[in-house]
C-alpha cells in the first residue's frame, strides 16, 4: 500500500468529485422539483437531460461547420450551446407532461410512473432516430474547442482544465438563479404554494396547471444546461447515456430528502464525492480486486440503504409515500 | 356453428399457407392470428382445446421444419410468455412494480452456465465438469429455487416500500445483479464477466428430436405448467390475499392476511418462473452474458404484462406473444424489406432510398416500440388487451 499515493491523488479526486457533483445536483433538481408539485418520479428525466446534450453538440456542430467555432469568443459560443439546451430541454419536458402526465393525475399511483418509463424508452429511440436520419450517427463527439482545454498545473501532480472551472462556475450560477426564482419571485411562491397544497393553491387564484407545467420547464432546461455541461466535460455521448447519471441523479435527490430543493444539491455534491472516492480509492485499498466498475454499485446500494433505512433524506423533507 | 366452421377454416387455411410460403413474415402473422381467433371464438371447449393442441403440438413443428427461424421464433416466444406470466404475478396480482425482474431470468441462467459448462473447474479446480446432460433437467429445480431464493433475498429488505419507491429499488437490484455478472471475473473468476461462459451443455435430446424442436417442446410443457400453476395461484387463497394486497394494504391487514409472507411469496413465485426459464434459456444459447440480462429487458416483460392486461393470464400470454413478434419478426422483416428495396433502387416521391443513413435500421427500435406500448396503453387502455376482472372493475372505479 503506497501511502504517499493515496495522498497525492487526494486533490484531484476530490475536483472530479465536485464536478460530478455539481452535474448530479443540476440533474437531482428536476426530479426533485416535479416530485415536490406531484409526488411522482418523472422516469424521462434523464432523457430530457441527455436530449440537451444533443441539441448542444448540434449547434457546436454547426457553428463548425459555419467556421464560428474558433471566430466567435469561447464564452459566447458555450452560451449559446447552452441557452439552445436548455430551451430544448425545458420545451421536451412541458410537452412530455402535457401528453403523458397530466391525462393522468388522477389515475392510480403507478399509472402515471409506467407512462413515465414508456416516454423514457420512446425518447431514447427517437434521439436516435432523428440523429440517424440527420447525421447518420448517433454516438455523437463534442468539437474540441482548444481554450477550454488550456490546463493551470497547480502543483506537479494536480491540474485544472478551463472546462472544469466552466462546469462548477455554472452549475454555481444555475444553482443560484434557480435559489432566487423559488426564493423570491411571486412565481416561485406559488410554485412552493402548489407543493405543500395544490387545492389550496388554486384556491388562493393559483393556476395550478400553469405552474406545473413552468416547473416541468424550469427543471427540464436545468436537465438540459447539466446535458451541455456533461457533454463539454467528457465529451461523448449517446442517446442511452443519460440513464445512468439520470438514475444517479434520482439517488442524489432522494439522498438529499427528495422533494426539497437544497437538498438535491447537498445530496448531488455528497454522491459526486462518494463516487469519485470509491472509482479511485475502492481499486487502490483491495489491491485491484474491485475495480472502479463497482461505483455503480456503490450508488445503487447507497439509494437501496437510504430508501430502507432513512426515507426522509439527509435534510429531513418529510417524504409522503403513497401506495 | 359459422364460427366452429369459421375456426376450423382459418387454421387450415393460415397453416396450409405457411407451408406455401414459407418465408413470408405476413402469412406467420396470419397463423398466428388464428390462434388468437380460435382462443376467442364461441366454439365448443372441446373443439377450441383441440384445434390449439393441434396447431401447437403438431402444425408448428411442421413449420419449423419449412423454416428454422419460425421454431426459435416460437420457442423465443414461449421463454417470454413464461416471463410475463412470472411478472405478472407480482406486478399484476400482488401490484409490487418490479422493475428488475430480468435479475431472476439471469440467476437462472448463470446456475446452469456455470455447472452445465467447464467454467466451474476454475472455481472448484479439478476437472468434474462440466456435469452431464441428464443435470439439466436438475437444474430446471435448481434454478427455480435459487431464483425463488433470490426473491425473497430482495423482498425481505424492501418489504416497507411501496409504489414508486419500490420500483426504484428493484431497478437498482437488477442493476446490481448485472454489474456484478459483468464484474465478477476477479478476485474470483464466478461468472467469466463481459466474455460471459461458453460452451454450455444440453441435455440429451429424446427420440432423436432436432435441438430446434427440442426446446420448442421444452418451453412448450414449461409454459404450459405456468399457465396451470398461475391459474390455480389466482383462485387460491393466496391469489385473493395478493389481491388484496393490491387493492388496499392496510385493509388487507385488517382482515388478517399477512402481509410479509404473502408479500415474500409473491417475489419468490414470480421470480421462480424466471428461474426456470433462465436455465432453459442458458442451454438453448450455449453461450451466455450479461448482455442478455439489461434494463431493458425488464421494460420489455413488463411491456407485456401491460399489453395484455396486469393481473390477466391470457392477457400475459398475449402481451407475450405480441410483443416478441413484433421485435423479432415486424421490425426486423421492415428493416429486412427496406433493404431490398434499398437494393432494388426504389424512389419514393422523387427521393431514392438508397440515400437512406445506414445507421437507420429499423430492427434496431424495440426500446420505441417498448416506449409507445406503455404510454399509449396507460393512456387508453390502463386495464390492457383481455383485462383480468377484478383489475377492470378497479380502474373503472377510480
Amino acid at each position: 500500500m503506497d501511502f504517499e499515493l493515496l495522498i497525492g491523488i487526494f486533490p484531484q479526486v476530490l475536483l472530479d468529485g465536485l464536478i460530478l457533483g455539481f452535474m448530479y445536483a443540476l440533474i437531482a433538481l428536476g426530479y426533485t422539483m416535479v416530485y415536490g408539485v406531484l409526488e411522482f418520479i418523472n422516469f424521462a428525466h434523464s432523457e430530457i437531460f441527455i436530449a440537451g446534450a444533443f441539441v448542444g453538440v448540434e449547434i457546436l456542430l454547426g457553428l463548425k461547420s459555419v467556421g464560428l467555432l474558433d471566430g466567435l469568443p469561447w464564452p459566447v459560443v458555450l452560451l449559446l450551446a447552452l441557452l439552445g439546451g436548455m430551451a430544448a430541454s425545458g420545451l421536451i419536458a412541458v410537452s412530455v407532461e402535457r401528453i403523458a402526465y397530466r391525462p393522468l393525475r388522477q389515475a392510480p399511483r403507478l399509472i402515471p410512473l409506467i407512462s413515465a418509463i414508456g416516454i423514457s424508452f420512446f425518447l431514447q429511440d427517437l434521439i436516435r432516430l432523428v440523429e440517424s436520419l440527420w447525421r447518420n450517427a448517433f454516438n455523437l463527439v463534442y468539437p474540441t474547442m482548444d481554450s477550454l482545454n488550456l490546463r493551470f498545473e497547480l502543483t506537479e501532480t494536480i491540474d485544472v482544465s478551463v472546462k472544469s472551472l466552466v462546469v462548477i462556475v455554472g452549475a454555481l450560477l444555475m444553482l443560484w438563479a434557480l435559489h432566487l426564482i423559488v426564493n423570491r419571485t411571486k412565481v416561485g411562491t406559488a410554485i412552493r404554494a402548489v407543493a405543500e397544497d395544490q387545492a389550496a393553491a388554486s384556491l388562493m387564484g393559483i393556476d395550478v396547471n400553469r405552474i406545473i407545467s413552468l416547473t416541468f420547464l424550469i427543471g427540464g432546461a436545468m436537465g438540459g444546461a447539466a446535458g451541455v455541461l456533461f457533454g463539454v466535460q467528457y465529451g461523448l455521448i449517446n442517446p442511452y447515456s443519460g440513464f445512468i447519471p439520470g438514475l444517479k441523479a434520482f439517488t442524489a435527490a432522494v439522498l438529499g430528502g427528495i422533494g426539497n430543493i437544497p437538498g438535491a444539491m447537498v445530496g448531488g455534491l455528497v454522491l459526486g464525492l462518494l463516487e469519485a472516492f470509491a472509482a479511485s480509492y475502492l481499486s487502490l485499498l483491495t489491491g485491484g480486486a474491485f475495480g472502479a466498475e463497482y461505483k455503480d454499485i456503490f450508488a445503487f446500494s447507497l439509494l437501496i440503504l437510504i430508501l430502507i433505512f432513512r426515507p426522509k433524506g439527509l435534510l429531513g423533507e418529510v417524504v409522503r409515500e403513497r401506495a | 356453428m359459422t364460427q366452429m366452421a369459421l375456426a376450423v377454416g382459418l387454421v387450415a387455411a393460415s397453416a396450409f399457407a405457411v407451408a406455401t410460403f414459407p418465408r413470408s413474415v405476413l402469412v406467420f402473422l396470419f397463423f398466428q392470428g388464428s390462434l388468437l381467433f380460435v382462443y376467442r371464438a364461441r366454439i365448443p371447449e372441446w373443439l377450441r382445446w383441440s384445434l390449439l393442441a393441434l396447431a401447437l403440438l403438431v402444425l408448428m413443428p411442421v413449420i419449423g421444419y419449412y423454416n428454422r427461424y419460425y421454431l426459435e421464433v416460437a420457442t423465443q416466444v414461449g421463454i417470454f410468455v413464461a416471463l410475463a406470466l412470472g411478472l405478472n404475478i407480482v406486478v399484476g396480482l400482488a401490484g409490487l412494480l418490479d422493475l428488475g425482474y430480468v435479475a431472476f431470468y439471469a440467476v437462472g441462467a448463470y446456475s446452469w452456465a456455470i455447472f452445465g459448462s467447464p467454467h466451474a473447474n476454475i472455481i472448484f479446480g479439478g476437472d468434474s465438469f462440466p456435469l452431464a446432460g441428464w443435470w439439466f433437467y436438475v437444474f430446471l429445480f435448481v434454478g427455480l429455487g435459487v431464483a425463488a431464493l433470490t426473491g425473497i433475498l430482495l423482498g425481505l429488505p424492501v418489504l416497507r416500500l411501496h409504489g414508486d419507491y419500490l420500483a426504484i429499488v428493484t431497478l437498482g437490484f437488477g442493476e446490481v445483479i448485472r454489474v456484478l455478472a459483468n464484474n465478477l471475473d476477479k478476485p474470483i473468476n464466478l461468472t467469466n464477466g463481459p466474455k460471459g461462459i461458453t460452451p454450455i451443455s444440453r441435455p440429451p435430446a429424446p427420440f432423436g428430436l432436432p435441438y430446434g424442436e427440442y426446446f420448442y417442446f421444452l418451453a412448450l410443457i414449461i409454459v404450459v405448467a405456468i399457465v396451470i400453476v398461475s391459474r390455480r395461484l389466482e383462485d387460491s387463497h393466496i391469489g385473493r390475499a395478493w389481491e388484496a394486497i393490491r387493492e388496499d394494504e392496510l385493509a388487507a391487514r385488517a382482515m388478517g392476511v399477512p402481509l410479509v409472507r404473502m408479500k415474500l411469496m409473491a417475489f419468490a413465485c414470480g421470480a421462480s418462473f424466471a428461474g426456470v426459464m433462465g436455465v432453459l434459456f442458458s442451454a438453448k444459447q450455449v453461450f451466455i452474458n450479461p448482455e442478455s440480462f439489461t434494463f431493458l429487458e425488464s421494460i420489455g416483460v413488463l411491456a407485456m404484462v401491460i399489453l395484455g392486461g396486469m393481473g390477466s393470464i391470457p392477457g400475459a400470454v398475449l402481451g407475450a406473444t405480441v410483443v416478441t413478434v413484433l421485435n423479432l419478426q415486424v421490425l426486423k422483416g421492415f428493416s429486412l424489406w427496406l433493404n431490398e428495396l434499398k437494393n432494388a433502387g426504389v424512389t419514393v416521391l422523387g427521393y431514392s432510398l438508397a440515400d437512406l443513413p445506414t445507421q437507420f435500421e429499423p430492427a434496431k427500435y424495440e426500446r420505441m416500440v417498448f416506449g409507445i406500448i406503455l404510454v399509449l396503453m396507460m393512456i387508453f387502455r390502463p386495464q390492457g388487451i383481455f383485462p383480468a376482472r377484478r383489475r377492470q372493475r378497479e380502474l373503472a372505479h377510480h
